[in-house]
């Protein structure tokens, strides 16, 4: 309280520019993303889907940990990006940044036309509503066999290289660069979004949907905007899964793979840009490990973590790194 | 005398309870009104029905010459009236600047960019900073809510309010719950607002009532009892009846 106006701690603009500067931590991060390049070259096609996967836990952290949306379906945006470009190439169009694009739109279109339930409800009806909209689509692609190969998968999905010249090899050298390159640059994106004005917005939403129309705000149409984003995020992982592994399994679309990606999230801290990522890489880490001691219980292990996690850690484990960091500094 | 805000036959019932039964209020441009009662008389329906959270069953109600009867909240806040909340209804881990930021971005259609980051919004910023300093809020303005003292979230109500530029401001027991010497201070700040702003308040602390307001308003059970200058209200033999009658009982 002893604090005067001229003190660095209230200046409204050096505040708010410290908030959105990169931290150390931040790029020891992404640097440490091509670490498996040099360590574990045996595992990259395992990276490449961390990263797809870690792609996908940012776009639900944009609307369950950003505007509070909790989402159980979001699944139905990935599968949809996934079958959309799986079918384009199908159809002779495999080039794939392109292909990128399709899914994108067509994961972006469905969730705009979704939006409009999405605004008008929230908790538990939020919660059933997007799961039941994840079980139809998923009934919907099983039934159409002519479209998508229902349970057979689909077939015939030819990627062509990158930029017409680099190649997608059996090593995952490529798919893992290539994942690795769209994640980084969608996380730009979701991370220049999160520190903007609508970033602000969404916090609010969260934080209290009671007083956002008291201040003028249009929160039904805040909302409507972060759905479609974040489905056509979710539409890009979708089509680079396809695109990385040249099939599409019915399993993109189904309840597991919404459930997952909210437990990743809530592992590594939602809210936070960087918990889904965490999380996922921690989630797909522990799944191909305790897979291989016993291939049928490892998820005996995922539910031990989770609950150790939420009961001890209510922000997931980089919340809690974070507190920790912070009491570090002050002691 | 131009009317910042009026309502015409406002009718609000729950079921067989009447909250609301032929309100007609006329708060002119500038002016400062509490509006007063005992408890569940129905001061706090009355502002969420003017301010658009509950529906009224019958009647109207005018922002100026303009018919807002039937528009959603935010939309009217829009518009220029604007309330707080009787119970702190903040953002608790925002900081005060972020919140205010938020709301006047709001206002200027800004709030919708998401490509730009909030520190290339210098002007809201300054601006949001400047009311936070006209509240003696600047010195913890980068400080989350959560963690800003009881009077001074009462103070944030206010500032979250200003943000959005009113035309017309309700408050809703603004000092609600903020000890004497405090409750002053917080009606002095009311005070010295713009006298473009109406004001309408509710208010308990009747030594307040008088001091700054220039009408008052007495409902009882729902209805308006009686209107007039606070010389007027305080020798009226109704008002002494029921209101402080009821107010020793407790």
């Amino acid at each position: 309280m002893a604090m005067t106006a001229s003190t660095p701690s209230t200046d409204p603009h050096a505040w708010l520019r410290r908030q959105t500067r990169w931290h150390p931590v931040e790029i020891a991060f992404w640097l440490a993303t091509l670490l498996p390049f040099f360590l574990f070259p045996n595992y990259l096609v395992l990276a490449s889907q961390i990263a797809i996967t870690a792609l996908f836990a940012l776009s639900l952290d944009l609307i369950l940990g950003y505007a509070g949306i909790v989402s159980l379906g979001h699944a139905a945006f990935f599968g949809l990006g996934a079958y959309a470009s799986g079918i384009l190439s199908k159809h002779g169009w495999g080039e794939p940044l392109t292909g990128l694009l399709f899914g994108a739109a067509v994961a972006g279109i469905v969730g705009y036309a979704t939006s409009f339930i999405i605004a008008r409800f929230r908790h538990l009806t939020l919660i059933m509503l997007t799961l039941g909209f994840g079980l139809l689509l998923f009934e919907l692609a099983n039934k159409a066999h002519w479209l998508t190969g229902g349970a057979d998968g689909l077939q015939g999905v030819k990627i062509w290289p990158i930029f017409g010249r680099i190649q997608f090899d059996l090593w995952g050298y490529t798919a893992y660069s290539y994942a690795l390159i769209v994640l980084f640059v969608l996380f730009l994106v979701c991370r220049r979004l999160i520190h903007s004005p609508f970033g602000l917005a969404l916090r609010g939403i969260r934080e209290n949907s009671v007083r956002m129309p008291a201040i003028g705000a249009p929160s039904a149409a805040h909302i409507r905007k972060i759905y479609t984003i974040s489905a056509a995020i979710a539409g890009v992982a979708g089509a680079l899964l396809t695109q990385t592994t040249e099939t599409v399994a019915l399993e993109v679309l189904s309840f597991a793979r919404s459930a997952d990606t909210a437990v990743m999230l809530v592992l590594g801290g939602a809210g936070m840009l960087y918990g889904g990522l965490i999380g996922s890489i921690i989630f797909m880490i522990a799944r191909d490990q305790f897979s291989g001691i016993a291939p049928q219980y490892w998820y005996f292990w995922i539910g031990i973590l989770l609950i150790v996690v939420v009961m001890f850690l209510p922000n997931g484990i980089l919340g809690g790194l974070s507190t920790l960091l912070a009491r570090w500094r002050k002691p | 005398m131009t009317l910042a805000l009026s309502t015409q036959g406002v009718d609000k019932s729950f079921g067989s309870l009447v909250v609301a039964r032929d309100i007609a209020i006329s708060l002119p441009q500038g002016e400062r009104y509490a509006l007063i009662g005992p408890n569940g008389a129905g001061k706090t329906t009355l502002i969420n029905l003017m301010t658009g959270m509950l529906r009224p069953d019958g009647g109207r109600i005018f922002l100026g010459d303009e018919d807002i009867t039937a528009l959603p909240p935010a939309e009217r806040v829009r518009l220029g009236l604007v309330r707080t909340f009787q119970i702190n209804t903040l953002f608790p881990q925002l900081t005060a600047l972020e919140s205010v930021t938020l709301a006047v971005c709001e206002r200027i259609g800004q709030a919708g960019v998401w490509w730009r980051g909030l520190p290339s919004e210098r002007a809201a910023v300054d601006e949001a900073y400047e009311i936070l300093k006209s509240l003696r809020l600047a010195a913890v303005c980068n400080r989350p809510t959560r963690e800003l003292a009881y009077g001074q979230q009462r103070l944030l109500e206010i500032a979250l309010a200003l943000a959005t530029r009113p035309k017309v401001l309700l408050l809703d027991e603004p000092a609600a719950g903020v000890p004497k010497d405090e409750s002053t201070e917080l009606f002095n700040a009311i005070a010295g607002l713009s006298k473009d702003i109406a004001i309408l308040f509710i208010e308990n602390d009747m030594n307040v009532v008088f001091r700054f307001a220039s009408r008052i308003i007495v409902m009882v059970g729902g209805r308006i009892l009686v209107e007039g200058t606070p010389a007027e209200i305080s020798s009226d033999p109704r008002v002494r009846e029921v209101y402080l009658g009821k107010a020793h009982h407790g």
